[in-house]
Parts: structure tokens; sequence; C-alpha cells
């Protein structure tokens, strides 16, 4: 075990797929010599050469364009986008075509070794363009995974399961945990699996299911919450696409009560597809309303980013009312 | 009209033309009549590709595979003013006398001041977030110099200068940067991302080269409505990559948008050089692709950038064509105040371009001129380091913008849905005052 935060444990990922298979690259914008603007994948150039750690030229529907081609030749790409928020110029690619590519060819082709990497989320004081946490609007879209991890261990036995998924994944990185969250981390490999969700936290009283770095937040909703004597089942839905409804439904009929807590707006969020199924699937084990605690569905802002966010005090809060329902 | 339609001798473009005359003299001249009848020429012209066709008429034909290499087209650059301050041998002045010199020439140090004093606020933690643009200020100043004001600009990021030349005010640039209750944008955006309607100077976003091809929208749209005005779109080259530089290109050339590109080619893109960033002749060979009258010049000289400007303006205007100019420099500071450049490049490289410092070629202009003194010097930047300071100490005290902003300017109108939204946020903090005190004081 070592010490490591969120960045040291993907950097420490990435080494060990590309150490274990030739054909993983690492590339992106500044990815290369410099090791990313966070420094993800630092050191990996030097270590693995620039033909297979790289910088690219600055666009990303070239970049996961690129990685398709690449996948579908037979090669691992691991791509980075640079901020969640500039992966949109490159939404075709994912969408239409990583998305679409085995199933359209009757899996004549596919893109299955295509994984791509990108910090999103809020927290920074990155108003509208470093802020945004775009998970749903992938996760409406059959045919990828997208997954989120919440710490260093999760992170790095999530990504390498990613990478080795024969699925095209996003993987979603916390970026305002990037540095902050530091914790103990096996140095040898291992996987955690996709589509499971973790049980962080048993409970009795009410389930609470958040995702990424809204975990952190959650975790102090709940410390809240249990100082008024009340039980929270903390569960990490860890990934978004395919979700793991019977964890969580297992919990709720258990629990009679759910929150979900998500940084991205409400309407439309991942949260609300969460709440419809567990809705039909526990109509009758259902004590309250499901709640959803959510950024306002307004652009990411500045200066009132602290009024906009789904904070601590807004999940306890509906924790609260949940229970006094 | 059928023998026109049918002539083999007439191009495309030709037949074109003579349809559009001949309707200009014998018919109402409504647009959509005169394009049916282009569109005739199209189906009487019984090719597949019409434009293509008339290229490969032009080509000399050979029996032997010519490759042509991808560095064909020779680029020359354009130099009027030498770091000493002396002109070069020949070389044609662009329309400037002592009092546009001035003006740009304090611009320039307004600007130099303006970002000394801000990374030094970052690093303060006095603002969260700053970007500089030293040793390539001529470019933005140059630039909105050569332009009048009623053009539009369209920037990247890097282009205050521009700004300052259209006289955006020291307590606006500290507004927004301070994200306080007086910023234009209101307190929304990260620092440096301003925008002015007033000063016909859009407001910055953050994905790079979204503004390329909506520069060719906006151009189109003046010409459209007869306005004696073009739009200037400012890029990196590295933004130049991006699938939205190449789209705003091309429509701009296909639809004769009077646009002027005007590509900053810094040598970087954050850490990345421009040799790993493109193979091809800069971003100048690109214009030559798709058809756009192309100019390089020497960024770090003013009056080469402000005589591409002028000319650009003219031409764009009187020919409703977009021009290409790539400005060359070099990005002598960090990338913002979040990058450490020592990571990527040398001291000795930045030494180099140090030598260039497009302000300082212009002071020695000016005072070859005499129309600038040493005096002069020490008293403008005394003046305005101490105005930013004290703009600074203002900024700062000016409270964060009210939560109702936090829904407004969404739609035009606040919907239900964030009406509610907001009334639920605002029963949130009466509950935790102490955890939201820039607003909760304020909340009736
Ligand atoms: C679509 C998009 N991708 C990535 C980024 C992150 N980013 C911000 S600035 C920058 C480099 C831009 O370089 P260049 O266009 O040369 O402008 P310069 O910074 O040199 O002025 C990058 C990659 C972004 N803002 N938008
Ligand atoms: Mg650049």
């Amino acid at each position: 075990m070592a010490q490591m935060n969120l960045l040291h444990a993907i950097n420490n990922a990435l080494d060990i797929a590309m150490a274990e298979n030739d054909s993983a690259l690492c590339f992106g914008e500044d990815v290369g010599h410099f090791g990313g603007v966070f420094r993800a994948t630092s050191g990996l150039q030097e270590k693995y050469g620039k033909a297979r750690c790289f910088n690219t030229p600055l666009v990303e529907q070239g970049i996961i364009g690129f990685a398709n081609g690449l996948a579908a030749q037979g090669s691992t790409p691991i791509a980075e986008i640079q901020f969640a928020d500039y992966i949109f110029p490159a939404f075709d690619q994912i969408v239409n075509e990583a998305a679409k590519f085995r199933y359209r060819s009757g899996n004549e082709f596919n893109v299955g070794n295509l994984t791509i990497r990108s910090p999103y989320g809020g927290g920074i004081a990155g108003g509208l363009y470093h802020s945004q946490s775009p998970e749903a609007y992938f996760a409406h879209t059959p045919g990828l995974k997208v997954v989120v991890p919440r710490n260093p261990y999760q992170a790095k036995g999530l990504l390498l399961a990613a990478i080795r998924d024969d699925n095209p994944v996003v993987f979603f990185e916390p970026k305002r945990l990037y540095r902050a969250s530091i914790g103990e981390v096996p140095e040898e490999d291992y996987q955690l699996p996709l589509g499971k969700a973790e049980v962080v936290k048993q409970g009795t009283d009410i389930t609470v299911l958040a995702w990424g770095a809204q975990m952190e937040i959650v975790e102090k909703a709940i410390e809240m919450a249990a100082n008024e004597g009340i039980s929270c089942e903390l569960i990490d839905l860890r990934t978004i696409l395919p979700w793991d409804v019977e964890t969580i439904a297992a919990s709720v009929m258990k629990t009679g009560r759910l929150v979900i807590s998500q940084e991205a707006p409400l309407t439309a969020g991942f949260a609300s597809e969460i709440a419809a199924t567990i809705q039909s699937e526990c109509f009758l084990h259902l004590e309250s309303p499901i709640a959803r605690v959510c950024g306002m569905d307004t652009p990411y802002p500045l200066a009132l980013e602290k009024e906009y966010v789904a904070d601590h005090l807004k999940t306890y809060e509906a924790i609260k009312q949940s229970v006094n329902y | 009209m059928r023998a026109l339609l049918q002539s083999t001798h007439l191009t495309y473009g030709q037949k074109t033309q003579t349809i559009i005359k001949m309707l200009g003299e014998f018919s109402d001249p409504i647009l959509d009549t005169r394009w049916l009848f282009v569109s005739l020429v199209r189906k009487a012209d019984n090719k597949e590709n019409v434009m293509n066709s008339e290229v490969y008429k032009e080509s000399p034909v050979v029996h032997q595979p010519a490759f042509i290499d991808g560095h064909s087209v020779e680029i020359p650059i354009l130099k009027i003013l030498q770091q000493d301050g002396s002109v070069y041998d020949g070389a044609d002045l662009p329309n400037i006398d002592q009092a546009l010199a001035t003006k740009i020439y304090k611009t320039l140090a307004f600007h130099r001041v303006l970002d000394e004093r801000m990374v030094g606020a970052q690093r303060q933690g006095r603002i969260s977030f700053y970007m500089a643009a030293l040793g390539e200020e001529a470019a933005s100043v140059g630039g909105a110099a050569g332009l009048e004001d009623q053009d539009m600009i369209m920037a990247q990021y890097r282009e205050q200068g521009a700004l300052m030349y259209r006289g955006f005010a020291l307590e606006d640039f500290m507004n927004q940067m301070f994200s306080n209750e007086k910023d234009l944008g209101k307190g929304r955006q990260m620092p440096i991302h301003y925008g002015s309607n007033e000063l016909n100077y859009m407001t910055i976003s953050s994905p790079l080269g979204t503004q390329i091809p909506q520069a060719a929208g906006y151009a189109y749209g003046q010409k459209l409505q007869g306005k004696d005005a073009v739009t200037l779109c400012y890029f990196g080259e590295g933004a130049a990559s991006e699938g939205d530089f190449h789209a705003g290109l091309n429509m701009a050339a296909v639809h004769r948008a009077p646009v002027i590109f005007f590509c900053r080619n810094n040598g970087y893109a954050i850490s990345t050089p421009s040799d790993e960033q493109f193979v091809g002749n800069g971003i100048a060979s690109r214009g030559v692709g798709y058809g756009i009258k192309t100019l390089r010049i020497d960024g770090n000289d003013i009056l080469a950038v402000l005589k591409a400007t002028q000319l650009a303006r003219e031409y764009a205007l009187k020919e409703n064509k977009p021009v290409i100019i790539e400005a060359m420099s070099y990005r002598l500071g960090a990338h913002s105040t979040s990058d450490d450049p020592s990571g990527y490049r040398t001291r000795e490289e930045e030494a180099k371009w140090q030598a260039h410092d497009p302000i300082l070629r212009m002071k020695n202009w000016m005072l070859a001129n005499k129309w600038w003194d040493e005096e002069q010097e020490v008293s403008l930047f005394e003046s305005l380091r101490e105005e930013v300071l004290a703009a600074v100490k203002v900024a700062e005290k000016i409270d964060k913008p009210p939560v109702e902003d936090l829904v407004t300017d969404v739609y035009d109108q606040v919907p239900k849905h964030l009406q509610s939204q907001l009334d639920e946020l605002k029963q949130h903090i009466k509950k935790y005052p102490e955890s939201y005190p820039f607003t909760a004081g304020r909340i009736k």
C-alpha cells in the first residue's frame, strides 16, 4: 500500500496499463512531455516514448476520431479530454461513432478498447466552462459505459477495469479531488467492477446515493444527520451507465427512503433516471417521495457558486425532510 | 437565355454572372429570383461538380505524377519597424499620425501595467485567475487600431489590448476580474472573460475556436444589412486546430463574409509548441487553401499590424470577402496564472524573444519621431501603476452580485421552475446565513 492522491492513482493505473499492453496509448492536449495540465500523464512519455504518449493538436473531435480509429484497428487508446466542458466538439465521435460502432456493423467492427478520460466538476472557481458535470448526456447513449470514481483507490481500480473493458468507456475524474483526496492505494494491479455500486456505509433510516466528488459532500451531510440520530445508508453509484439497479433497490427496500445528490443540474440529470426506476422497483416500500438534491437549472456560475451547488446543507435538509415526511 | 445556358465556352461562374447582370437590368433584382436562375445554370451545366471542374480546367495538364510539396507555397512576412525604432527601407507606413500613435502607445503601456499588476494580484490571492499577453500586446492593440469603432471584435481571451483600445474603463476590467455586482457579465465567468455590447466587443467564451464560424456569420449579417462594418476575429494558432476554425474559414469564403481572421501565432498552446500543433506552413497556408486573401506579418511590429488590419478592413468591406492575417509572435509569459512554463521550455528561448519586445520597439520609433520622451514615459508608467492599484482596492470591496442573478439571463425571462428554485434557495440561505456570507445579508 502507498499513500496516493487521486492524480497519482490515475497515473499509476495508466502506467500499469501501458506496461502490460504495448498497444496502449495515452494522448490528448498537453499530455506528452508536460504530462497534462493536471499532470495525470506525468512521466509516461519518458517511460514509454513519444509514439505511445503524445500531445495532439488542439482538436477534441480529432482526438476522439483518432482514438476510434485506433480502437477499431485493435490498439488500446486512452484519450484525454482536457476538461469535460470541452468534450462537446467530440460529441459526434462519441455518441454517433464510438457508441454505435459495434451495433451498426453487426459486431464486424467495434471500438471496445476505447477509454476517454476527462476531469469534470465544480467547486474550483471555474465558472461556466471549467465546472460542468456532463455525465447525463452520455448516459443517454446506449453503447457507452460511463464511470465516475470518488477517491484514489476507486480511481485506480475502476480506470484499470475501464481500460480493459471491451466497450467504449467515458471515465470522468473529479478534478476538485485530484490533489485533495489522498488515500491508501495498493501499488500492484487490481480492478474494481464496472456496473456495480458500492455500499460505503450501512444504515437503516434512509438511503443516500451519489457519485464522484459529490460523495465527499454527501458524507458531511450524513454526519450531520447522524448527530440527529438519523442512520443513513450511503451508496456510491460508481458506474452511471449501465447502472446497478439491484444494489440501490435492495437498499431502498430496506430503508424505504432515497435521497440522490448530484452536481449536475436537476432537470434530466441522471438522478431523475434513478428516481424513476427506483420508484417503480420499490413503490410499495417507499415511505416518502424520492428526493433529488442537484445543481440549479442554470449554467454553472462563478461568483455565486456557493449558492448554486448541491452542498452538504441542502443534502442534509433533504435527508431530514424525507425522514420527517 | 437558353443559348446562354447551353453555351459550352462559358464557365459556370461566367454564366451566373451574366444572368445576374441581365436580371438586374431587366427585372426587379430580388435575390430569390436570381438564385432560381442560378440554379438553372447549375442544372444546365451537365457536370457533377461545377466549381471543381473549373479549377481543374485551370490546372496545367501533366502525364507524369507530380506531387505538390506541402510547403510549396512561399509565404512572405511583412515587417515595417525594426527593433531600434527605424523603419525598413522601402516599407509603406500605415495611416498614422502623432495622435493615433500616442493613443496606441498609451494603450500598450496600460496593457503592460495591468497585466503585471493583475498577475501580482492573483499571486496575492486577490483574484482567482489571470491571463497576461506579455510580449504580444501589439497584435491586439494594433488590430483594434486598424478598425473603426462600429466593427465587431470577436476575441479568444488574450486580446484585452483590443478592448483597452476601444475604451473599456479600468473599473470595468476590475469589476469583471473581481466578479462583483458591477461586472457587465454579472460575475458569471472567470476573470478576463470581458465583453461589451456598447464597444462592439463580443463577450469571451472559453471553449476554443467557437467564435470563428460565429464571426463569419456576424460579418455576413453586417454585409446583408449594408453596414459599414466588418468583424475581426482573433484566435491562437492552437485554436486554429479546432474543427470550428476550418468550418469558419470555409463558410466565410463561400458566403463572402467581410471578416478579418486574425491569428495570433505565439508559438505555444499551453505547453504544446507550434511544431507539435501543425506541420504545414503556419496558419497562413490554410487561408490559401480556402481561397482567402492571406497576409503574414511580424506580430511584434505595431506598424505592420496596423497596416495589415487597415488594408484588410478596406478589402473586406469593398470586396465582401474574408481576409486572414497571421501575426507571428511569442507568448513571453505563462499561459495563465495556473501555468508554469519552466516545465516545457527554456529560459534561453524566452530570452531570445525578450529582445523583440513590441512595446519597446514602438517606443523607440516614437522617440525617433520626437513624438514621445523619457519624461513622459516615466510619468505615464508611474501614474498607470497607481491607477491600477487604486482600482483594485475599489473593486475588491464591491459586493458580489445579488442571489437573483443566478436565475436571470438563462432565458429572456425567468421561467417558473427557475423562480421556484430561487425561492427555495432563498429560504435555505435564510436558514443557514453564515454559510452563504456573500448573499445572506441581502435576502429579504
Ligand atoms: C475546446 C477547448 N479545448 C481545450 C481548451 C483548453 N485550453 C485553453 S487555452 C488552450 C491553449 C490555446 O492556445 P492558443 O490557441 O495557441 O492560444 P494562446 O493561449 O497561445 O493565446 C487550451 C488547450 C479550451 N479552452 N477549449
Ligand atoms: Mg498560441
